[in-house]
C-alpha cells in the first residue's frame, strides 16, 4: 500500500487501463502543445509582450504631445484623441484614471503604447474582456485592430490603492 | 521495457530512489527555464523610441 | 509487502523512550515528530480560522447586494485572507505532513528537535508579525505586494521569517530521510506517500529560495536602503515564491490522496513506477508554469511565455492526469476486491461516503480535477489568458484547486490525524460526516459564481463594480450581479463548513476523550451494498476509465470553446 515500501522490482511498465489512459492523456498533451504555437503564427489574438524601457517622465511627455497633436474633442474634461490610421497611439495609466480617451477606426491597425506613471495597473477593455498588464518603466506595445465599433470602457483590474475601483477610461471606435 | 535481473537497478529507478539528484534537478530546471530566462528577457529589453 | 515493515524492529533509530507504537496501524510514531506535527497542525488551524473569517467578510462584500465592508477594510482583509490561507495555514499543515511522512512512514526519529523548534517559532512569529503589520494599516498591498506598492517593513520581514522557518522545517525533513536511509530503518525504496512528500519538499526549497531572493531586496527598499525594485523583475521572482508554493500544495494533496485511499479503503497503487514517475514530472516541470501569471505582461516574450506556461509541453499536466486516474483506480480495485463488483460504479456507490476522511478525499479529487485542472490549463494558455487575466475567473480557478482541492484534502486527513496523532476522539461524529460536503459544496458554488462573473469581465480584487466616482460611467450586466450573488451564497456555505471543521477539531484536540491503548473507532460503517465474490484482477478499472474519459471530453470541449470565444475579440499582438 502507499504507506509501505514497495516490493522489489516495482519498476514495471504500465499495462491495461493505465496504459490506455497514459496514451490518451499524452495525445491530449501533444494536441495542447501545438495549440499555442499554432495560434502564435496563425491566430489573431496574441500577447507577445512587445515592450521597451521608458521613464515615466518621458512617457508622460510623449502622451501629452500625442494628445495635443491629435485632439478631436473632449469628454468629462479629458481630451478625445484620434490615433492616425496605421500609426502609434499612447495611453497612460495613473492613480486613478486613464489618459486620454482614444478614438480609432474599425479595421485599422494601430500600435498602442501603454505605460504607467506610478504603480502597476490593469488595462481591461470591456465588454470585450481583453486584459493586459501595465507597468511603470515599461512601454507595453499592443499591435491592435478593432473589429467592432462602439464605446468601450476601460477598467483597471490591478489593485492600485484606495481609488482603484474608481479608475476607468474609454476607447471609441467608429 | 524488457525485464532485467531483479538486483540490477534500472537507471529510472536509480533516479527515483535518489532524492538528492531529484532535488538538484528540481531546483536547476525551473530556475533556469523560468527565472533566469525571464530575467535575461528583461535585461535585454531595448530603450523606447516613442515614435 | 506489509512484511517489509512488520519484519523491522519497532525501534528503527529511535531512542527507546522516544517512540510509541500506533494502536491502530502499528506504525512507529516518533514522539518528537508527534509533538511538532501537533504544534504545526494547531497553528495551521488558527491561521485557517483567521483567513476564513476574512473570507466571509470578503464574500459578503463582493456580493453587491450586501457590500459589507468599506473599501479600506475590503483591501485590508483581502491582504490578510490571501496570506493567512495560501501561506500560513497551508505551509504549517505541510510541515506537519512532512514530519509525519519522514518519520512515521520510514520508522525513523525526526532528525533535529532544535531545528523543529526554530522552524516552528519562526513560522509563528513571522505570521503574527505580518498580521500585525496588516492591522497596523500601512500594508494594504494584497498578498502579492506588487512593487511599487509599498508596505511596512514589518510586513516583508514577517514573510521572510515565515519562509526561513518553513525552509528550516523542510531541511529537517531532508535530514530525517537522510538519517533514515543511513540507519537502515527501512529497506528498498521509500513508500509512495514519502516519495510524494519528498516531491513537495523539493518544490518547497525552490519556492523558498525564490522567496528570499525577492523579499530581501524589497524589504531593504521599504526601509529606504535601496532606491527601487524593478516591477517586472519583482513579478517574475515573486511568482517563483507565489506559484511554486501552490505546487507544493499539489504534491502534498496528491500524497494525501494516496494516504487516504489506503486508510479508508485499503487501496494500493496499481503501478508504483507510474505514480512515482508522475511525481518526478512534477519535480522537473511543474514550476515552469509560474509563467501563467505573466502571460499578458510586458517584458517577457512569446517564446518564454509559451514554453514555460506549457509546463514543458504539458508533461506536468500529464502527471496530474496520471494521478487523476491512478488514485480513483486504486480505490476501484480495492472496493471490487472487497466484493463490490457490480456494474461500472457499484464500487463508488458503496464507498464509505459517511467516512469524512473518504468523502473529503474523493470530493477533493473530483473538484480539483474537473474544476481546477480543466480551468487551470485553459486559462493558463498565453492567448486565452487575454480574456481572463485579473478577472474573477482567476480566483474562480484557484479556489477550486487550492481550497476545494488541497484544503479539503487536508481537512479530510485531519479526521485521522486527530485520533492517530493527537489520540483524541471527535465529538459530534454526525457533524464530522457532514463537514466535507458542506465545505466542498460551498466552495464549488462560490467558485462557479466567481468564474461566470469573471467571464462577464468582472475584475478580481475590486471593491466596487459600479465604479462609483469614476471618470466614466460603466458597469456590468444583471447576469454578472446574479453570479456574484451565487458567489456570496457559496462563500457563506463554505464558511460554515470551515467553521464547523475548526470547532470539531478544537473540541476534539483540547476537550476530546483520549484514546490510548486501543485502536481508533473506525469511520467506516458496515457496508450495506450488494457484494459479489468474483475474482478481481489488479487492473480491472472500467468505472475509473469511464470517469476519466468523461473528464477528458469535458476538458476538450471547455478548451476549444475558449479558443472559439477568443477568436471573437479584436486582433492584437
Amino acid at each position: 500500500m502507499s504507506i509501505y515500501s514497495p516490493p522489489e522490482g516495482w519498476l514495471q511498465a504500465p499495462k491495461g487501463p493505465e496504459r490506455i489512459w497514459i496514451g490518451l492523456a499524452l495525445t491530449w498533451c501533444i494536441v495542447m502543445s501545438l495549440a499555442m504555437p499554432y495560434w502564435h503564427f496563425y491566430g489573431k489574438q496574441n500577447s507577445s509582450g512587445e515592450s521597451y524601457r521608458v521613464s515615466a517622465v518621458d512617457f508622460g511627455a510623449r502622451v501629452r504631445q500625442f494628445a495635443e497633436a491629435n485632439k478631436v474633442g473632449e469628454e468629462a474634461g479629458i481630451p478625445i484623441v484620434e490615433i492616425p490610421p496605421g500609426g502609434d497611439g499612447y495611453l497612460l495609466a495613473r492613480m486613478w484614471s486613464f489618459y486620454p480617451v482614444l478614438k480609432m477606426k474599425k479595421g485599422q491597425t494601430y500600435r498602442l503604447h501603454i505605460s504607467s506613471m506610478d504603480l502597476q495597473h490593469g488595462f481591461s477593455l470591456q465588454p470585450l474582456n481583453m486584459n493586459f498588464q501595465v507597468l511603470p518603466g515599461y512601454d507595453h506595445v499592443l499591435t491592435i485592430t478593432p473589429t467592432s465599433t462602439g464605446v468601450f470602457p476601460i477598467i483597471c483590474n490591478e489593485f492600485c490603492g484606495i481609488g482603484h475601483h474608481m479608475m476607468t477610461g474609454r476607447i471609441i471606435v467608429e | 521495457m524488457s525485464p532485467k535481473e531483479p538486483d540490477e537497478k534500472r537507471p529510472l529507478q536509480k533516479l527515483m530512489d535518489n532524492p538528492w539528484l531529484l532535488l538538484t534537478l528540481g531546483i536547476l530546471i525551473p530556475t533556469l527555464s523560468y527565472t533566469v530566462w525571464g530575467w535575461i528577457e528583461l535585461w535585454l529589453l531595448p530603450a523606447a523610441t516613442l515614435p | 509487502m506489509a512484511s517489509a515493515v512488520e519484519s523491522l524492529p519497532i525501534l528503527g533509530n529511535h531512542p527507546t523512550d522516544q517512540v510509541r507504537a500506533c494502536d491502530t496501524t502499528s506504525l512507529p510514531v516518533c514522539l518528537t515528530a508527534q509533538k511538532f506535527i501537533k504544534l504545526h497542525a494547531v497553528a495551521a488551524v488558527v491561521f485557517l480560522l483567521i483567513g476564513g473569517i476574512a473570507a466571509l467578510a470578503l464574500g459578503l462584500t463582493r456580493w453587491p447586494a450586501v457590500h459589507l465592508l468599506d473599501a479600506k477594510w475590503y483591501y485590508r482583509l483581502l491582504t490578510l485572507h490571501g496570506l493567512n490561507m495560501l501561506i500560513f495555514w497551508i505551509l504549517n499543515f505541510e510541515i506537519a505532513v512532512l514530519y509525519f511522512a519522514g518519520s512515521v512512514l520510514l520508522n525513523s526519529r525526526l532528525a533535529s528537535k532544535s531545528a523543529a523548534w526554530i522552524g516552528l517559532l519562526l513560522m509563528v512569529v513571522g505570521a503574527i508579525t505580518v498580521d500585525a503589520a496588516i492591522f497596523g494599516g500601512k500594508s494594504d498591498v494584497l498578498m502579492t505586494s506588487y512593487v511599487p506598492l509599498k508596505a511596512s517593513p514589518w510586513f516583508y520581514l514577517g514573510i521572510i521569517l515565515v519562509a526561513v522557518g518553513a525552509l528550516v522545517g523542510v531541511i529537517n525533513y531532508f535530514a530525517t530521510i537522510y538519517i533514515a536511509k543511513r540507519d537502515r530503518t527501512y529497506t528498498g525504496s521509500v513508500p509512495l506517500v514519502v516519495f510524494g512528500a519528498t516531491a513537495a519538499a523539493i518544490i518547497a526549497v525552490v519556492t523558498l529560495l525564490h522567496g528570499a531572493v525577492v523579499m530581501i531586496p524589497t524589504l531593504l527598499w521599504s526601509m529606504g536602503v535601496i532606491p527601487s525594485v524593478d516591477p517586472a523583475w519583482y513579478r517574475i521572482t515573486w511568482w517563483g515564491l507565489g506559484h511554486m508554493s501552490q505546487q507544493v500544495n499539489v504534491c502534498a494533496m496528491v500524497s494525501i490522496w494516496y494516504l487516504l485511499g489506503t486508510l479508508t479503503v485499503g487501496s494500493k497503487p496499481l503501478n508504483q513506477a507510474v505514480c512515482r514517475g508522475a511525481f518526478v514530472l512534477y519535480i522537473l516541470f511543474i514550476n515552469l508554469a509560474s509563467a501563467h501569471h505573466l502571460l499578458v505582461d510586458p517584458g517577457v516574450g512569446s517564446g518564454w511565455k509559451i514554453w514555460n506556461t506549457s509546463y514543458a509541453m504539458y508533461l506536468a499536466v500529464l502527471a496530474s492526469m496520471i494521478h487523476g486516474f491512478t488514485v480513483p483506480a486504486s480505490v476501484e480495485v480495492a472496493m471490487r476486491k472487497k466484493g463490490f463488483n457490480r456494474g461500472l460504479f457499484g464500487w463508488l456507490a458503496n464507498a464509505p461516503w459517511r467516512n469524512p476522511g473518504f468523502a473529503g478525499f474523493f470530493l477533493s479529487l473530483v473538484i480539483f480535477g474537473f474544476g481546477g485542472g480543466i480551468t487551470g490549463v485553459t486559462l493558463g494558455t498565453q492567448q486565452i489568458n487575454i480574456m481572463a487575466h485579473n478577472t474573477l475567473r482567476i480566483p474562480g480557478h484557484f479556489h477550486v484547486t487550492v481550497v476545494g482541492g488541497t484544503t479539503l484534502a487536508f481537512m479530510a486527513i485531519t479526521y485521522y490525524i486527530v485520533p492517530l496523532i493527537f489520540q483524541k476522539d471527535f465529538y459530534a461524529k454526525a457533524l464530522c460526516r457532514l463537514q466535507p460536503y458542506l465545505f466542498g459544496g460551498g466552495i464549488t458554488l462560490m467558485a462557479l459564481g466567481m468564474s461566470f462573473a469573471g467571464s462577464y469581465g468582472v475584475p478580481r480584487r475590486h471593491w466596487d463594480i459600479e465604479f462609483t466616482g469614476g471618470q466614466f460611467a460603466t458597469g456590468f450586466d444583471a447576469g454578472a450581479h446574479v453570479m456574484l450573488g451565487i458567489m456570496g451564497i457559496g462563500a457563506v456555505i463554505a464558511f460554515l463548513g470551515l467553521l464547523l471543521y475548526c470547532l470539531l477539531v478544537v473540541a476534539a484536540v483540547f476537550f476530546g476523550r483520549p484514546i490510548h491503548g486501543k485502536a481508533m473507532e473506525a469511520w467506516n460503517e458496515e457496508p450495506r451494498g450488494q457484494m459479489d465474490s468474483a475474482e478481481v484482477d489488479d487492473h480491472r478499472t472500467p468505472g475509473t476509465l469511464v470517469l476519466v474519459i468523461v473528464f477528458l471530453t469535458t476538458f476538450a470541449v471547455y478548451y476549444f470553446a475558449n479558443w472559439m470565444w477568443l477568436s471573437d475579440l479584436w486582433e492584437v499582438r
